[in-house]
């Protein structure tokens, strides 16, 4: 495979060898002949340089007709190959002679390897842009034709992609045979065939004439929707967002909802998924008046439907569902044909039923406004607060500002925060490290006072935490919180007992104290740092214990650059320079490390 | 697992990555028919009596009015429901299948239609979304059908049917036909391995009994593969597709037809690419050497086939494709083989200097292989050259001492086959080798 052309038949043996500008190109070329797929590789991807080099012409007659010739090689390279051809147009002439790129792309949508096939369909796309109509139906429609009859099956999924390009251009005959070869595409005895071709029919569609689009694609939906694999029927559900955009309101209802019931109410689950999948596209296409007739009662099966992968899609789309809806008579809607059903999945046996229901739910609140969701939708929001799955109560913390704006913070503290503090007590450790995570933005939400009363406690709490990975994320909470809350903050509330840690018998606790003086000192600037932080940091490079000292060390490099010269001068180089004569090796290289980075030296 | 209590739902799921283990711990991993909605409303079916209590001229009528009732299905994933009624279904499918056995005469006209559908209403169903994307079948166990304790009777019940020496295909294809042979091609891809095995052999008996679906089921077989291996990359039943295919294959008549070949090289080389390999590797390649037992002449394509899809980087795979190969070979003819050879042996050559030892390992036990002995002894001049330098800097370079000792042995034997090139070729290696030296 690898060399398939002898010796002598590539380009650059005409006349690589005599002509000394051409040597770099003759490299180039023999490598693609090379045994070693890499270095094909390589000298694929260089493949415009070498056409630069050997001009539009020769392009034209030697290198195309050596490439098609070679194209039998590892996908890889033909991934390469079919990518650099999309780009070459200019590199064989301009547009005059872009259909001399067709042959070796044309065999390229022919492989079994489906990223190079598709890739060779998105560079042949791209190339019949920069087709003359002329050489568009000379050229450019005869390999699509050719495309759709071929015998094995990639060559009929490639033709799928390429209708639409090519068919606003094409004259109307031609636009003719396009149909007929699209519509035999659609049911074709091949399932891949017409799953590509289920899948193009939307793209297809936008580009008919709406006649066509009634007589033709219509009935090429209908069957499709109701082809005998599963898989064809739910590439049907997306082509009825297309198609369902450009009829009127009366042909839609004629044409494309029997089918669309249908779809939703299909035996196999993956179409019900596909259609919860695509359920706000499908709104927005059919408009409000078929929405409030057939899809609302639609989205209320899928919502109880049997199979948890079909109910978390469809609750997943029900705040834009209900956001979509016309304001008029909206909350009404909602309120008796939604909510019920929501109300069932809080408690559906399902996680991922639940923890889809809980990403959107609070978004309701803005809907629905604030006498409803202190009424209907806060006791969901409590009860998923409360489930047993962390997933679930964690997507409802993280979207409470929504319901911050709607309801106030009063509300919202009373009943949501005995919740808060116990998922931060958990016994689980990934569960408080994931609510630590949200803090900042809690404290974002809720205010200082409110913060300091119910939430500091917690805060400063898990510093002392067993588990270092919940220490290190309360540090860098200590730090956000400052960010937020200010120096002043800092100072009376978290600083002073962050420092009383450093006298803690626990080694592990003094070394927190360091850690936040590593995090808090830049945020609380020059004055804290010094006149409180300084001190306490100095006086625990006599700790006995050799990782606080060595930590000692670390921090004031650390904090050393936020410090005046007179404090540097006179009270940590002398501390650094005992710590760097420490008997602890790891001591005496972080101190001399500290020293040299400060320039103490 | 069933023991598992129904532990404090905690919140260790939080963790992630053990949710899998969650899941499964919480739930007895069964599934039953997507399809199944429970009504709520309890199932009544009114008793029969016995087919043996009546007089022989009334069991036909009798029999037909069982089949019926047998098409009610019963909601498994409840295990408290419809109890009396799953128990006299379960006991009137028994009945049914002792009766289809051991009574003459049974089989009339009339029975066909109604066996097919108490058949399809049973097994056909949509199969429920699988349990996780990363399921693998080799760590976790499979998801079994709830319902299996009917199923397996009406499974049990449709073999007997169509192995019955009464049963005539000219009438049952009226009603097994192109649409009943893709759901049950479908089935293939359920997860519980139990309903797999008798899909296998039902689908054999159909394929044995219908010629008219024979090129059917070979093309939609074809389908499922091509879209298993360029699309989904999943689909459960590929092992037992395989292995009825092997039987198939078995019996092509000579010359083999384009249509076969194409199988072999556009399906059943591809399928070697698929992650999953591990799953149906030895199915697979019982077909390839299949094939080659009937054609030697599909000898070529096959091995430059393999060889394009060596795996690059999965040893796994690489030990799988050595042993497969090594199948090949026994089977090889010489004029073959000295088609292949050189870049057959290239290939090898790069398996035998594989740091990883059970590749160099499963490549160097070839030479234990009498019959490959002998072709290597034949072209012993073509394969020397090739071999000898991944040998000779092995000998001296492999960290696994029993690779070194494998490898002493082969530079042993080919020393013995031809000592003169032996010779000549130590000499150059050294000489290339003090070369890279001198620069």
């Amino acid at each position: 495979m690898a060399g398939a052309a002898g010796p002598g038949t590539g380009p650059g043996a005409a006349r690589g060898d005599g002509d000394d500008s051409l040597y770099p190109i003759a490299v180039l070329i023999d490598e693609l002949r090379n045994e070693d797929v890499q270095l094909r590789l390589n000298s694929i991807k260089k493949l415009s340089t070498i056409a630069l080099a050997l001009g539009v012409e020769r392009t034209r007659t030697e290198l195309l007709p050596f490439l098609t010739d070679t194209i039998y090689d590892e996908d890889e390279v033909l991934l390469a190959l079919a990518e650099q051809l999309g780009n070459f147009t200019g590199l064989v002439g301009g547009p005059d002679f872009a259909h001399c790129l067709l042959p070796p792309l044309e065999s390229l949508a022919t492989v079994e390897e489906t990223v190079v096939r598709d890739k060779a369909v998105e560079s042949l796309r791209q190339i019949s842009q920069e087709h003359t109509p002329v050489a568009l139906e000379a050229h450019f429609v005869p390999l699509v034709k050719r495309l759709a009859s071929g015998d094995w099956f990639t060559s009929r999924t490639s033709a799928c992609g390429l209708f639409s390009v090519c068919y606003p251009r094409a004259s109307n005959a031609v636009k003719a045979e396009i149909r007929q070869h699209f519509r035999s595409l659609c049911s074709d005895d091949t399932p891949m065939v017409r799953r590509a071709a289920a899948s193009k029919l939307g793209e297809f569609a936008k580009v008919l004439e709406l006649d066509s689009v009634k007589s033709e694609i219509v009935p090429l939906f209908t069957n499709l929707a109701s082809d005998e694999q599963d898989s064809v029927r739910l590439l049907a559900v997306e082509a009825c967002v297309s198609i369902a955009q450009l009829l009127s309101q009366d042909d839609l209802e004629a044409l494309v909802m029997p089918t669309l019931r249908q779809a939703a109410e299909d035996k196999s689950w993956r179409v019900r998924y596909m259609v919860a999948d695509k359920f706000s596209e499908l709104q927005k296409a059919v408009g409000p008046k078929i929405t409030l007739n057939d899809l609302i009662p639609a989205f209320q099966n899928l919502l109880k439907d049997c199979e948890a992968e079909v109910r978390a899609a469809a609750a997943h789309k029900v705040k834009e569902l209900c956001e979509n809806l016309p304001t008029e008579g909206r909350e009404t809607i909602i309120m008796n044909q939604i909510l019920p059903f929501i109300k069932e999945l809080v408690s559906d046996t399902n996680q991922h039923v639940k923890s889809a229901l809980a990403s959107v739910i609070m978004g309701l609140s803005t809907i629905l406004g604030k006498e409803n969701t202190i009424e209907h939708l806060l006791p969901l929001f409590l009860a998923q607060l409360k489930d047993e799955c962390p997933e679930v109560r964690l997507n409802i913390i993280s979207n409470l500002d929504c319901v911050n704006e709607v309801i106030g913070i009063r509300q919202l503290s009373q009943s949501l925060l005995p919740a808060i503090v116990e998922l931060a007590e958990d016994a689980k450790w990934r569960v408080r490290l994931a609510i630590i995570e949200y803090m900042p933005l809690l404290a974002g939400q809720l205010g200082v006072e409110f913060f300091d009363e119910k939430l500091n406690s917690l805060c400063m709490a898990w510093l002392v935490d067993h588990v270092y990975a919940i220490r290190e994320a309360a540090t860098s909470n200590l730090m956000k919180l400052v960010q937020k809350f200010g120096t002043e903050w800092a100072q009376n509330t978290i600083v002073p007992k962050v420092l009383v840690m450093a006298n803690d018998p626990n080694y592990l606790h003094r070394m927190t104290t360091l850690f936040c003086i590593n995090a808090l000192s830049e945020a609380c600037g020059q004055e804290i740092t010094t006149k409180q932080m300084l001190p306490i940091v100095l006086k625990m490079a006599g700790d006995q214990v050799a990782n606080v000292r060595f930590n000692v060390a670390k921090s004031l490099q650390k904090i050393g650059p936020i410090l005046d010269t007179d404090a540097l001068q006179e009270e940590v180089k002398p501390v650094l320079q005992k710590l760097g004569q420490d008997e602890d090796m790891d001591v005496k290289y972080f101190a001399q490390e500290a020293i040299s980075v400060l320039a103490l030296a | 697992m069933s023991s598992a209590p129904s532990t404090p739902p905690s919140v260790d799921k939080v963790d992630g990555f053990s949710r899998k283990s969650v899941r499964k711990a919480r739930q007895k991993r069964s599934q039953s028919s997507s399809q199944f909605r429970s009504q709520g409303k309890p199932i009544e079916l009114t008793p029969l009596p016995l087919l043996k209590d009546v007089p022989s001229s009334e069991q036909p009528e009798l029999f037909l009015k069982k089949l019926q009732q047998c098409c009610v299905i019963f909601d498994f994933m409840d295990t408290l429901s419809d109890l009396k009624m799953k128990e006299y279904k379960r006991s009137t499918l028994n009945e049914l299948v002792d009766y289809i056995t051991i009574s003459r005469g049974c089989l009339t006209e009339q029975t066909y239609p109604e066996v097919v559908r108490m058949v399809s209403c049973n097994i056909f169903r949509t199969l429920p979304p699988s349990d996780s994307n990363e399921f693998d079948p080799e760590e976790d166990e499979p998801t079994l059908e709830a319902s299996w304790p009917h199923l397996q009777l009406v499974y049990e019940f449709f073999i007997r049917f169509l192995e019955s020496q009464e049963f005539q295909p000219s009438i049952a294809k009226k009603y097994i036909d192109q649409k009943f042979v893709l759901q049950l091609l479908e089935l293939f891809d359920s997860e519980d391995p139990r309903e797999r095995d008798y899909l296998k052999t039902v689908l054999h008996r159909i394929y044995g009994k219908f010629l008219g679906l024979r090129a059917f089921i070979r093309k939609q077989i074809n389908n499922i593969f091509l879209r298993f291996v360029y699309e989904t990359e999943h689909f459960n039943g590929v092992a037992e597709l395989l292995e009825i295919l092997g039987s198939i294959i078995n019996g092509f008549a000579l010359p083999l037809k384009a249509e076969h070949k194409q199988f072999l090289v556009k399906v059943l080389i591809p399928l070697h690419t698929v992650r999953s390999l591990s799953l149906f590797h030895a199915q697979l390649a019982y077909c390839i050497v299949q094939f080659l037992e009937k054609d030697p002449s599909l000898t070529e394509p096959v091995i430059r086939g393999l060889m394009k899809f060596w795996p690059k980087t999965c040893s796994q795979k690489e030990v799988m494709f050595l042993g497969e190969l090594e199948e090949i070979l026994d089977v090889i003819e010489p004029s073959q083989f000295v088609k292949i050879q050189e870049p057959l042996f290239k290939q090898i050559a790069k398996c035998v200097s594989s740091p990883h030892f059970q590749v160099a390992e499963r490549a160097l036990y070839y030479w234990n292989n009498e019959y490959i002995m002998s072709l290597i002894e034949e072209n012993s001049n073509v394969i020397l050259p090739i071999m000898f330098s991944s040998l000779y800097r092995i000998s001296k370079e492999h960290w696994n001492p029993a690779i070194v000792a494998l490898v002493y042995n082969v530079l042993k034997a080919f020393m013995e086959m031809n000592s003169t090139m032996f010779d000549e070729l130590t000499a150059t290696y050294k000489s290339d080798r003090q070369r890279i030296w001198l620069y």
